[in-house]
């Protein structure tokens, strides 16, 4: 008979333990997992990249239903533990579940601490712990303006950053005078203030929280000190504390955690803890690594492999912000006996201090660069004596020239030594990865050993081991698939369209052997604009593969309407065209017609089915507002009437809009014409601006007013309005050539290098080769909005089918029925 | 047998849909590469969504707002979503061509 396991908690720490004791002995123990959110284990670490928008929430599931169900655990989510029976040994669930155990483990994480200020109660306070919260914030930055965080700790930061990119106005309150005060000395702490100040967070430092204010809804913040300061919302990252209520209850010996000896067991037999709950030799862990190698004894000891037991953590943590680079690990701050070595660089923005005691490294705090934090983590653990020649740690052998190299590292690390902290992986089994499952990749040790995982901060380490342990030509460089449905890259997958001659998106998922059939919503658009760019003549536009928006060529708004916007070259109109503009606004009862930010005209809130008829009216070409795609030319008045100008900057900005209109791209294009250095048509934060000056054009590259905003490189400068056309005409198909779908090009600008780009484009034969393959696109676009008119079966699938009443048709034919809805399939 | 005819097979476009307002509910009718069709309320469980404008791969649909992922089978949002949309029988009678829903087989939203 299998022992019943029962676990608590579905969060990182006890699944991570469940794993481990699976590999050991997956037959010993017939296993559930009660968890009180409703989502299988997922990583909360993300849950600070989710909220700054650089991933999704469902990139973050570490196990996902199937997991459970491959590995027979019976799993009941929803469900909250109140009560543990020792005596009876079973526990017992909110919804009246009660579960038997032989054994029973306690992983029920921790609690966002709330300061009890009066008012804390009021909606619009939060913590920062789940994806509850992760989700509250997203939404309200939807609605409200203002945040306050409270709490300049790590998840503080990291949950004011999240609320920048949602474009929320954020100020961290914190009661020190310095920020990440447990993780950063004073010279590192000011730094990340400034770095952070600049990237718009405010700081309101040795600030007391006294009262929350408002009625129902949180409306600002009350200080000790008299001040105040207005929000909407209230984040409170100020720490957490151990759930403990039901280990309570149950008479288990509480402390601050549950507290567990060296093989993570509680007082009361038969019932173990790990994880943030849990509480060994005084510590209570608040990162996942201990909790990992909390996980790993467990596993071991109840799978009865002989352990050493658990002997505490050293700690290391990396700030997951992006733009600043910090990294800590253990005792950084200057104590009596400890010497540190310190280099400042205030220019380059870098800071450096490695605190030595003995001789022995002990802690480490990095700014600005944090490539030498996984080497500096192994010699703390090490304990490698450095006495005599400590220089070496930051300077190398010889004093000056480089640190010591990573590769020197990895050679002296011990096999049982940990690389990834994260996720608790060794070197052996990066290396049993890459010898016996046949890993070549960074992804493929990932997705084997979830080594570089989650913080990333080891990436140079296992690339390391991976190189050493293959030799640097067996290695696949950083290959991650351009989706979930295949491994190929972006490269790989256009090459072997171009080499292949694959003509549909249906060939290439079938010889590149795609994962899911159909593929996703991710690599379809994709594979249909990698087709027509490869391909322009031969490539049939695969309209089902296409985005709402450019299947409809009109924007969808959040009620399911769409708007309009007609092109307006260079944004300059002409009476009649207004008027136009305008009886058609009225005809078809448009709710809101608004200039926008390119210079042009919006109709928006249109019915579907009013499109092509709009369009037909209006008489004007689409102004692709929607689309992947040349948007706007955005230019100001220029020589024609400006006292400034010294170029016809209207005249140019039409002229490119007309010669690169209806151009697909990797992702939208922007371009603008200054008429001066004043630069009034923004030029250098687009895609492509061009700024005149006296007797001739600068060409600027690479900028995005957008969610990064980023100010355009000088590409060159020319003299004549052709020459203009043909840089402008060689980029942007150098662009569609090399970028990946979706990358705007200031992020294909900072990944292949401006010099790059530079190099590919100073021959002028081969700029003309470049127009020569734009020019055989553009020559095959057509207006969409007229195409639709024209075609009646292009038109139809703007209008929806009418029910006609029931209807008895059917009546004879039913034996030929075929396709209908299959009874419910089985579970997948 | 209440069959409501609501279009031809030619109205239909591969891994496209169409629309359809019936019963005070608005159906989107999909038609998969392989065929057959499918129908579901033609509203994402997460913000109202129009599903019938997502992109189709094989019997999944993604919703064109924010890209839930929707199983036509059963109207069960994919993790880590989760939700669930309603879902109604299409006959499609070979003979003539014909579109029909089953409004008998309203299959109702089931909790998740
Ligand atoms: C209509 C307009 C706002 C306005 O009323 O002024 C607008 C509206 C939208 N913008 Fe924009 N953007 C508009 C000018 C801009 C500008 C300013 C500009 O172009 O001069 C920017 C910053 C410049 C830039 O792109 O570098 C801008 C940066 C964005 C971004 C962020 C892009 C980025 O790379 O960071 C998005 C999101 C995206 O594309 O993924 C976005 C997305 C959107 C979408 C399409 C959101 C969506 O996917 O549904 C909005 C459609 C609204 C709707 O429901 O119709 N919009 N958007 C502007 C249309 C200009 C036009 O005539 O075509
Ligand atoms: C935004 C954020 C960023 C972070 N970043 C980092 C980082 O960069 N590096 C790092 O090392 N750590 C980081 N952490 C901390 C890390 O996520 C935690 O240390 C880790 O998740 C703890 O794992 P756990 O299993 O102990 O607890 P949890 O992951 O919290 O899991 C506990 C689970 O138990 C459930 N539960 C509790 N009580 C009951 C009950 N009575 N019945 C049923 N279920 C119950 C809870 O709902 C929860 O799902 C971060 C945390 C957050 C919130
Ligand atoms: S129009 Fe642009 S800035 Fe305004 S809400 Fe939409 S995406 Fe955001
Ligand atoms: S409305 Fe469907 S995903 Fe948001």
């Amino acid at each position: 008979m299998k022992r019943k396991l029962v676990m608590v908690g579905n969060g990182m720490a006890g699944v991570a333990f469940v794993e481990q004791l699976l590999k050991l002995n997956p037959n010993k123990f017939e296993i559930t997992i009660i968890g009180a959110e409703p989502h299988p284990n997922y990583n909360r670490i993300m849950l600070s990249s989710v909220l700054a928008g650089d991933a999704e929430m469902k990139d973050i599931v570490l196990n996902d239903w199937d997991w459970y169900r491959d590995n027979h655990i019976m799993l009941h989510v929803g469900h909250t533990v109140t009560q543990i029976d020792s005596a009876k040994k079973t526990v017992h669930t909110d919804q009246g579940l009660a579960v038997p155990y032989d054994e029973l483990v306690l992983a029920t994480g921790s609690l966002p601490f709330m300061l009890p200020l009066p008012g804390a109660d009021k909606e619009g306070v939060i913590a920062f712990r789940d994806i509850k919260d992760c989700n509250t914030m997203i939404e309200t930055s939807r609605k409200y303006k203002k945040a306050i965080v409270i709490g300049g700790g790590l998840l503080g930061l990291e949950a004011a950053r999240g609320l920048l990119n949602l474009n929320m106005e954020v100020s961290v309150v914190h009661i020190f005078n310095f920020l990440m005060e447990r993780q950063l000395d004073p010279t590192g702490s000011k730094m990340l203030q400034e770095e952070l100040e600049r990237q718009g967070m405010k700081f309101l430092l040795e600030k007391h929280s006294d009262t929350i204010i408002g009625k129902k809804r949180v409306t600002g913040l009350r200080f000790k000190d008299g001040t105040q300061e207005d929000a909407d919302l209230i984040v409170m990252a100020v720490g957490i504390k151990p759930n403990v209520q039901i280990a309570k209850e149950a008479g288990i010996e509480v402390n601050r955690g549950i507290v567990v000896n060296d093989v993570m067991e509680t007082s009361v037999p038969s019932i173990y803890s790990l994880g943030e709950c849990a509480e060994h030799r005084g510590i209570v862990y608040g990162l996942v690594a201990p909790l990992y190698e909390q996980g790993a004894v467990l596993a071991k000891h109840l799978a009865g492999v002989e352990t050493k037991g658990y002997a505490g953590s050293v700690l290391s943590t990396k700030l997951k912000v992006s733009g600043v680079q910090v990294f800590s690990a253990g005792r950084f701050t200057d104590e009596p006996g400890t010497k540190a070595l310190r280099v400042q660089d205030d220019l380059s923005g870098i800071y450096k201090k490695v605190v030595f005691e003995g001789g022995k490294v002990v802690g480490a705090v990095l700014f600005g660069d944090t490539s030498e934090g996984s080497k500096l983590f192994s010699l703390i653990r090490s304990g490698e004596d450095y006495a005599g020649r400590e220089r070496e740690v930051l300077f190398g052998k010889e004093g000056g020239g480089g640190s010591s190299s990573t590769a020197d590292l990895v050679e002296a690390m011990s096999g049982d030594e940990i690389v990834c902290g994260c996720n608790g992986v060794t070197k052996d089994t990066i290396i049993e990865a890459i010898k016996d499952k046949g890993c070549v990749s960074l992804g493929e040790i990932k997705a084997c050993t979830k080594a570089s995982g989650s913080c990333g901060g080891c990436k140079p380490l296992v690339e390391q081991i991976l190189a050493s342990t293959l030799g640097e030509d067996n290695v696949k460089k950083v290959k991650e698939g351009i989706c979930g449905c295949t491994e190929l890259s972006r490269d790989e997958v256009v090459e072997s369209i171009t080499r292949m001659k694959l003509k549909t998106s249906k060939e290439v998922m079938h010889v590149l052997e795609w994962r899911n059939p159909e593929g996703c919503s991710k690599c379809r658009p994709a594979l249909n604009y990698y087709l027509g760019m490869v391909f322009p003549e031969e490539h049939e536009d695969e309209l089902e593969s296409r985005f709402v928006n450019e299947r409809n060529h009109a924007n969808i708004q959040k009620d399911g309407t769409f708007s309009v916007v007609p092109r307006i070259y260079g944004g300059v109109t002409t009476p009649e065209e207004l008027k136009r503009i305008a009886d058609v606004a009225g005809k078809y009862d448009v709710p809101l017609v608004k200039i926008t930010g390119g210079q042009r005209i919006d109709l928006l809130g249109v019915k579907k089915e009013d499109l092509p008829n709009m369009w037909r009216d209006l008489d004007m070409p689409s102004g692709y507002a929607y689309g992947k795609a040349l948007r706007t030319v955005k230019t100001c008045v220029g020589n024609t009437f400006c006292r400034f100008g010294t170029q016809d900057s209207i005249g140019m900005g039409i002229a490119m809009e007309k010669r690169f209109e209806r151009l697909n791209t990797p992702a939208k294009v922007k371009l603008a014409v200054s008429g001066c250095p004043r630069n009034c048509a923004e030029a250098t934060i687009k895609d492509l601006g061009v700024v005149a000056i006296d007797g001739g054009w600068e060409i600027y590259v690479g900028g995005n007013g957008g969610t990064k905003v980023r100010a355009a490189d000088l590409l060159t400068k020319v003299k004549t309005e052709d020459e203009v056309l043909e840089w402008t005409g060689a980029y942007l198909q150098y662009y569609r050539e090399t970028a990946n779908f979706g990358e705007r090009t200031s992020e294909w600008l900072q990944r292949v290098g401006l010099a790059h780009i530079k190099e590919a484009l100073a021959d002028q034969g081969e700029r003309q080769a470049l127009v020569a393959r734009i020019d055989k696109t553009l020559d095959l676009m057509k207006d969409p909005w007229q195409q639709i008119i024209e075609s009646d079966d292009l038109r139809k699938a703007f209008d929806s089918l009418t029910a006609n009443s029931p209807d008895s048709a059917s009546g004879g034919g039913l034996n030929a029925v075929q396709g209908a809805l299959a009874e419910k399939p089985q579970a997948e | 047998m209440a069959d409501i005819h609501i279009g031809h097979l030619s109205d239909f476009a591969d891994r496209r849909a169409r629309t359809v307002q019936w019963d005070g509910t608005e159906w989107a009718i999909f038609l998969l590469s392989d065929g057959t069709f499918r129908a579901i309320e033609n509203r994402c469980p997460h913000k109202a969504g129009k599903l019938s404008e997502g992109i189709v791969c094989d019997h999944h649909v993604y919703c064109p707002l924010h890209d839930w992922k929707i199983d036509m089978n059963d109207g069960q949002v994919q993790a880590p979503d989760t939700g669930c949309v309603s879902s109604i029988e299409v006959i499609h009678h070979e003979a003539t061509g014909k579109i029909f829903l089953r409004t008998e087989s309203v299959g109702l939203k089931q909790t998740s």
